[in-house]
């Protein structure tokens, strides 16, 4: 006997006109702009299959900047994020480019603060998401967990050591060692709730880098 | 969960169907009946305040295959619908053709049929003036409605054609309908029954995959099968095929729609001379401003 998601079928409020390729793209350079914390100085979205095919006549360009500037998924000026990016003098760009083997609405996204980073999303309808790459290392986050993203070092017990500044329950998570020469490991985990120690985390000598990207507050609110 | 055992638990327990359908959702996911209640009774809000602010106002579409199609009904003088159709037709092409112009809308159940169910909120509330309470009541059966069918089937019309955005959203605004002037489970189930039945095996055939041609006229020509669907219900009359049963076969005939009528803009409407030579002017100019006689 399952009953769910009542308020995910009548809602959300959102911009038009259409959850996968306008609430759906937003939503992943929504996720890129919480991973930087800040406005980011450059972004570059790379758009695949029906992204690149569709994209002016669904208003996803303007939905993917909309998603960088923090915009709200129900805020009009969606429409105007063109303008909006400029006045905040985010320097940004589209490319068309093959993917390879991913889903037909998939968007890369790499922006610019202190350095580059980059994640690749896909839209799966109904403005579900799932971000397929964070600094290339691949997962499957659909967003519904709040996620810490970890640059360490890649020696022994590192993991241990991030996993012992962590109290909660972990949902999924994802390790890959980037680079052998430069010794450096991304660990992305997705938790239950947010009850760690972020600034213990940071202090590790493990840990080169610490993202946290809070869970969207998307499906059913407000 | 299947809609037949929902009206079973409502029956068993003597409970309204939409607080059966509160604490079924409580038991899934933890969330207060009471919340829940005052989210819907927030999306009703937003709903009447859309169509409000966008009725028979002309709109500015991303690729201007649409825009004025709400605003010429509005200042037509119906010969031979009724002022409740009339009024949901006109808010359903408003809110579409706000939807194709990047206007905020509430998705329900998806962006591209979202015209259904505010015209018919709106008729409701509007011209037959119905209690608030009973408003969100039926919403909430038409969520229930929604949910059966997207874990069954699919909303998606990629993935089922527009039966699963458009016959959906007509499904529920006829179950609504009929709950919230009854708060009846039974009648309301087959309203959604016989409603899903006339748009069953329809295509998303969408002019260059935009949500602009065929999408917004259909929002407002569902609306008339919801409400008559509704009508037979509410005289009495049964869906012999139930709800559930309606659903597996809309769930089959989505499977064995070729690719083409599934939202790929390649076959159906997309596929027309007229569609095709429309789309090769917007590809070399970029919008179709003067392309289109509005």
């Amino acid at each position: 006997m399952i009953l769910l998601g009542l308020l995910d079928i009548l809602g959300p409020v959102m911009v038009g006109p259409s959850s996968s390729h306008t609430l759906g793209a937003m939503r992943i350079a929504r996720f890129a702009r919480r991973f930087a914390a800040t406005m980011p100085r450059k972004v570059v979205f790379v758009l695949h299959g029906s992204f690149t095919r569709t994209c002016e006549g669904h208003g996803t360009k303007k939905a993917l900047l909309a998603g960088i500037l923090d915009l709200s998924y129900d805020d009009e000026k969606i429409s105007k994020s063109y303008n909006l990016a400029r006045q905040n003098g985010l320097k940004f760009t589209f490319e068309s480019a093959d993917l390879g083997d991913v889903h037909p609405n998939t968007v890369r996204v790499r922006f610019f603060t202190d350095e580059w980073h980059e994640i690749e999303g896909c839209s799966i309808g109904g403005g579900a998401i799932k971000i397929t790459k964070v600094d290339e290392v691949e997962c499957e986050l659909d967003w519904k967990y709040d996620t810490l993203i970890v640059v360490n070092r890649d020696e022994p017990k590192a993991l241990m050591k991030i996993l012992n500044c962590i109290d909660v329950n972990i949902a999924n998570l994802y390790l890959r060692r980037v680079n052998l020469l430069q010794q450096k490991a991304v660990t992305i985990i997705e938790l239950d709730g947010s009850n760690y120690d972020v600034e213990k985390l940071r202090k590790l000598d493990v840990v080169l880098e610490c993202y946290f990207v809070p869970k969207d507050q998307f499906l059913g609110s407000w | 969960m299947k809609f037949s055992e929902l009206l079973e638990l409502s029956c068993r327990a003597n409970q309204p169907l939409h607080e059966v359908i509160l604490i079924q959702q409580m038991l899934e996911d933890g969330s207060d009946p009471f919340e829940t209640r005052a989210k819907v009774r927030f999306l009703l809000h937003t709903m009447l305040e859309i169509v409000e602010s966008n009725y028979g106002k002309r709109q500015r579409a991303l690729v201007g295959l649409c825009g004025n199609n709400a605003r010429l009904l509005s200042k037509h003088e119906p010969k031979f619908v009724g002022e409740f159709i009339h009024a949901a037709m006109v808010a359903a092409l408003s809110v579409s053709e706000a939807n194709a112009s990047m206007k905020r809308i509430v998705a329900c159940p998806t962006a591209g049929s979202c015209g259904v169910m505010h015209g018919v909120v709106y008729a409701l509330s509007k011209v037959t003036h119905i209690e608030e309470e009973r408003l969100i009541e039926g919403l909430i059966v038409a969520g229930a409605i929604g949910d059966v069918v997207a874990r069954v089937a699919s909303v998606s019309g990629a993935k089922s054609g527009c039966q699963a955005e458009i016959g959906t959203a007509a499904a529920m605004a006829s179950g609504m309908m009929v709950y919230a002037l009854t708060r009846d489970g039974e009648k309301s189930s087959h309203a959604a029954a016989i409603c899903l039945k006339s748009l069953m095996g329809l295509v998303c055939d969408p002019v260059g995959g935009f949500v602009e041609v065929p999408c917004v006229k259909r929002n407002a020509t569902a609306v008339a099968v919801a409400v008559s669907a509704a009508e037979m219900a509410l005289s009495g009359i049964k869906s012999v095929i139930p709800f559930d049963e309606v659903v597996e076969a809309m769930a089959k005939v989505g499977g064995s729609l070729p690719e083409e009528l599934r939202e790929t803009g390649l076959g159906g409407i997309a596929a027309t001379r007229t569609a095709q030579s429309l789309l090769r002017r917007f590809m070399n100019r970029g919008d179709m401003n003067g392309i289109v006689e509005q």
